[in-house]
C-alpha cells in the first residue's frame, strides 16, 4: 500500500517541477488524443508547440501573436491569482472582460469622430471601471449577504454576454455598417486605436500593462502588507482575523483588482487585436486565465511564463486547425487536461509518498 | 392572452427537468461534504454522448444510458483527483467544466442536425385529453416522472436509511466518521460518481429529448444554475423540486415573452434566468442562521487521514 504523508512545508523543488512535468504529461496524453483523432501525434505536438515559433513560413506571422494572446491572459490571471491566494474565487473574469470592453468602446464611440490623443487613455480608464463595476456585484453580495461569489460571478458572465449581444446588434452598432452587427472599427480610427508600440512584435499597450501588472503584483505580494494579508487569509483564515485582517475589505479589494485588470484586458483587446465590438469578440480568455493562474502557481513570474505557454497552445491550435484539420475545440480539451495533470501533481509538492508498512491496529 | 398558461406549465416541467436531475446529483455530492463545480462540464459531456448514442443506435433508452456513463466517467476524474490525490476541489471542479466543454465540442464534430428518435409519452392519449390537468400531469415522457421519483428516492435514502445517515455523517464531520470506521474516501467517491451520472443523464435529456439536437455549449450555464439550486434548496431534496420548477418557469416564460414581442428588451429577457438566480441566492444567503444550519459542515474540505 502507498501512503501519503503531509510535508510540513510544500516542497520547493516540486513547486517548480510539477508544472513542467504536467506540461510533459499533457503532451503525451494530448498525443494519445490526437492519435485517436487519426492524426500523427508527433506531428500534432510539433505543430502546436514548435511551429508557431520556428516554422519557416508561418513563424513570421505567428511569433507576434504570442504576445498578443499572452497579454490579456497574463493581465487577467494576475488579478485572479491575488483572489485565489486569499480564497476568493472570482471565476467570472470573462464577464468583467466583456463589460470592460463595452464600457471603454462605448466611451470612445460616444466621442466619435474626434481623434484627440486623450481619448484612448480615457477609454482605458472607462474599461477598467466597467470591469470593476461588474466585479463589485459579487463582491458586495458576498460582503453584505455572504452570497457565494463563485456562482454570482460566473452567472454574471451570461448576463454580460446578453448585454454584449444587444450592444453589437443594437445600441453600439455601426450606423454606417449597412445593418450588419458589430460596432465601428475602433482599431482603424486614430484616437480610439490600440496600436503596436513596437511594430512587428505584437507588443500593444495591453501587453505593456500586463508586464507592469506582473511587477506590481510581485511587489505587492512580497513587500506590501496587503500581499501579506492576502496570503495569510488564504492559508489561515482564522489566524488572519485575529491578526486584524478585515475579510470583507479583502473581498472588495481582490475582486476589485481582478475586475479592473480583466476590464482593461477587454478594452485593449477590443481596440486592438479584435478591433470592434462584435457578438463574439470574446474568445474565452477569462476562463483560460484561470488555467494560467494555476499553471503559474499563483505566482506573478510563474503566471508570466504560463501565459506565454498558453498563448503558444492557442496559436499552435490555430495552426493545427489550418495544417492538420484538427477541430478548434481540441485545444480547449488539451488546456483542460493540462490543468488536471497540474492539480494531480500538486500532491507531490504537498505530500511525501511513502510505502506504508503493515500496521496491526 | 399573450401566453397560454397550460402550454407554459407543460414547458415549465420539461425545461426544469434537466436542472432537477443535475441538482439532485449535486445535492448528494455536497451532502457527502464534496463541492463539485464541474456540473456544467459533466452535463455537456452527457449531452454529447447521449446524442451520439441516439444517432448511432436510434434508441432513446440507450442514449440516456450513454449520457449517464459519459457524466460518470468525467466525474471519476474529479473523484480520483480530489479524493485520492487530495487536490483543491474548487480548482478541480473548474478544470472539469473547462475540459468537459472542450472535449464535448471535440466529440460532437460532425454530429448535430440529425433527427432524433421520438420520445414517447407513457400515458395513453385518453388521459392526456383531459382538459387542463391532462397535458400538465400526463403529457410527458418517462424521464420527467423518473426525475421526480429520483428526488423522492434521494429524500428517502438520506433521511430514512442507514446509508443516508452515514453519507450525511461523512459530510458533517469526516474526522468523526473516520473514527467510527466509515470509509470516508470510498463513500465520497461513490457520491461523486452518482452526481456525475445524474449530471450526464440531465445533459442527455437536454440534447435528446428537449432540444433534440447537438449544439456546441448548449448547456449555457444550466449546470451553474443547478449548483445555485442546491444552495437555494438549503440542501433539502423537496425544496429542489420547487426551485427547479421556479427557474424552469422563468426560462419557459421568458422564451414565450420573446416570441410575443411585448417590448421588453431581448437582452433583459435572455439574462433574466441568471439575474433571478443571483437575486434569489442573495436573498437566501442573507439568512445566516438557516444557511449555517443546513450546509454540510465539511463541505469542500480535504480529508487526509493522519492515521
Amino acid at each position: 500500500m502507498i501512503r501519503l504523508e503531509k510535508r510540513p512545508t510544500p516542497s520547493r523543488a516540486w513547486n517548480i517541477g510539477a508544472p513542467i512535468l504536467a506540461v510533459v504529461l499533457t503532451m503525451i496524453a494530448g498525443g494519445v488524443m490526437f492519435a485517436l483523432l487519426g492524426q500523427d501525434p508527433v506531428e500534432a505536438i510539433r505543430v502546436i508547440f514548435w511551429d508557431p515559433l520556428f516554422h519557416e513560413r508561418f513563424a513570421a506571422f505567428s511569433r507576434p501573436q504570442l504576445l498578443v494572446k499572452a497579454g490579456p491572459l497574463i493581465l487577467i490571471a494576475i488579478g485572479l491569482a491575488l483572489g485565489f491566494r486569499a480564497g476568493i474565487w472570482n471565476i467570472g473574469a470573462e464577464g468583467q472582460y466583456i463589460m470592460g470592453a463595452l464600457f471603454g468602446a462605448a466611451f470612445g464611440l460616444a466621442l466619435y469622430p474626434s481623434e484627440s490623443p486623450l481619448i484612448f487613455p480615457a477609454m482605458v480608464i472607462a474599461g477598467a471601471l466597467g470591469g470593476w463595476a461588474w466585479a463589485m456585484i459579487p463582491a458586495i453580495l458576498k460582503t453584505r449577504f455572504r452570497t457565494n461569489e463563485i456562482l454570482v460571478s460566473l452567472l454574471l458572465v451570461y448576463v454580460a454576454e446578453a448585454i454584449l449581444a444587444s450592444a453589437a446588434t443594437g445600441w453600439l452598432r455601426n450606423p454606417e455598417g449597412m445593418g450588419f452587427p458589430g460596432s465601428r472599427d475602433l482599431a482603424r480610427h486614430p484616437g480610439t486605436d490600440n496600436p503596436e508600440v513596437i511594430a512587428g512584435t505584437g507588443m500593444h499597450w495591453g501587453v505593456i500593462t500586463a508586464f507592469i501588472a506582473v511587477i506590481a503584483a510581485y511587489v505587492l505580494l512580497n513587500r506590501h502588507v496587503l500581499g501579506y494579508q492576502i496570503k495569510l487569509a488564504g492559508q489561515a483564515p482564522r489566524a488572519a482575523r485575529f491578526a486584524g485582517v478585515n475579510p470583507g475589505r479583502l473581498v472588495i479589494l481582490c475582486l476589485g483588482i481582478s475586475g479592473v485588470l480583466a476590464g482593461m484586458a477587454g478594452l485593449f483587446e477590443v481596440s486592438g487585436p479584435a478591433g470592434q465590438i462584435t457578438i463574439d469578440f470574446n474568445v474565452g480568455y477569462g476562463f483560460t486565465a484561470i488555467i494560467v493562474a494555476f499553471l503559474g502557481r499563483l505566482h506573478p513570474i510563474g503566471i508570466l511564463l504560463a501565459g506565454l505557454l498558453m498563448a503558444l497552445t492557442y496559436i499552435g491550435g490555430e495552426l493545427a486547425q489550418l495544417m492538420l484539420g484538427v477541430p478548434a475545440s481540441a485545444i480547449q480539451a488539451f488546456q483542460g487536461m493540462l490543468l488536471f495533470f497540474l492539480l494531480a501533481l500538486d500532491v507531490l509538492a504537498n505530500y511525501r509518498i511513502k510505502r506504508a508498512r503493515e500496521v496491526v491496529a | 392572452m399573450i401566453v397560454d398558461p397550460i402550454s407554459l406549465m407543460v414547458a415549465l416541467i420539461v425545461v426544469s427537468t434537466p436542472l432537477l436531475l443535475a441538482a439532485i446529483g449535486e445535492l448528494v455530492v455536497e451532502k457527502s461534504g464534496v463541492l463539485n463545480l464541474g456540473v456544467e462540464g459533466m452535463m455537456i459531456i452527457g449531452a454529447v454522448t447521449g446524442y451520439i448514442a441516439a444517432v448511432e443506435t436510434g434508441s432513446v433508452t440507450l442514449a440516456f444510458v450513454a449520457g449517464m456513463i459519459g457524466g460518470l466517467l468525467l466525474s471519476s476524474i474529479f473523484a480520483v483527483l480530489t479524493q485520492l490525490l487530495l487536490s483543491n476541489q474548487v480548482a478541480t471542479g473548474l478544470a472539469l467544466t473547462l475540459f468537459g466543454l472542450g472535449l464535448s465540442a471535440l466529440l460532437g464534430v460532425g454530429y448535430g442536425g440529425t433527427p432524433m428518435p421520438p420520445v414517447r409519452d407513457i400515458f395513453p392519449q385518453v388521459m392526456q385529453d383531459i382538459p387542463v390537468i391532462g397535458p400538465i400531469l400526463f403529457g410527458h415522457s418517462a424521464m420527467i416522472y423518473l426525475a421526480v421519483l429520483l428526488v423522492a428516492a434521494v429524500w428517502y435514502v438520506l433521511t430514512h436509511t442507514r446509508a443516508g445517515l452515514v453519507l450525511r455523517a461523512v459530510g458533517e464531520s469526516h474526522e468523526a466518521a473516520h473514527a467510527l470506521g466509515y470509509k470516508v474516501i470510498r463513500i465520497r467517491m461513490l457520491a461523486i460518481l452518482f452526481g456525475g451520472a445524474c449530471a450526464g443523464l440531465s445533459g442527455a435529456f437536454l440534447s435528446v429529448a428537449r432540444v433534440q439536437n447537438w449544439i456546441d455549449g448548449m448547456t449555457a450555464g444550466a449546470g451553474w444554475i443547478a449548483l445555485a439550486l442546491v444552495v437555494f434548496a438549503s440542501w433539502k431534496p423537496w425544496r429542489l423540486l420547487i426551485g427547479a420548477y421556479l427557474f424552469g418557469g422563468i426560462a419557459a416564460l421568458q422564451l414565450r415573452l420573446q416570441a410575443a414581442e411585448i417590448g421588453v428588451p431581448v437582452a433583459l429577457l435572455d439574462a433574466s434566468p441568471y439575474l433571478i438566480t443571483i437575486l434569489v441566492l442573495a436573498v437566501i444567503s442573507s439568512d445566516k442562521s438557516r444557511l449555517a444550519m443546513n450546509a454540510p459542515a465539511a463541505l469542500g474540505k480535504v480529508f487526509h487521514a493522519s492515521s
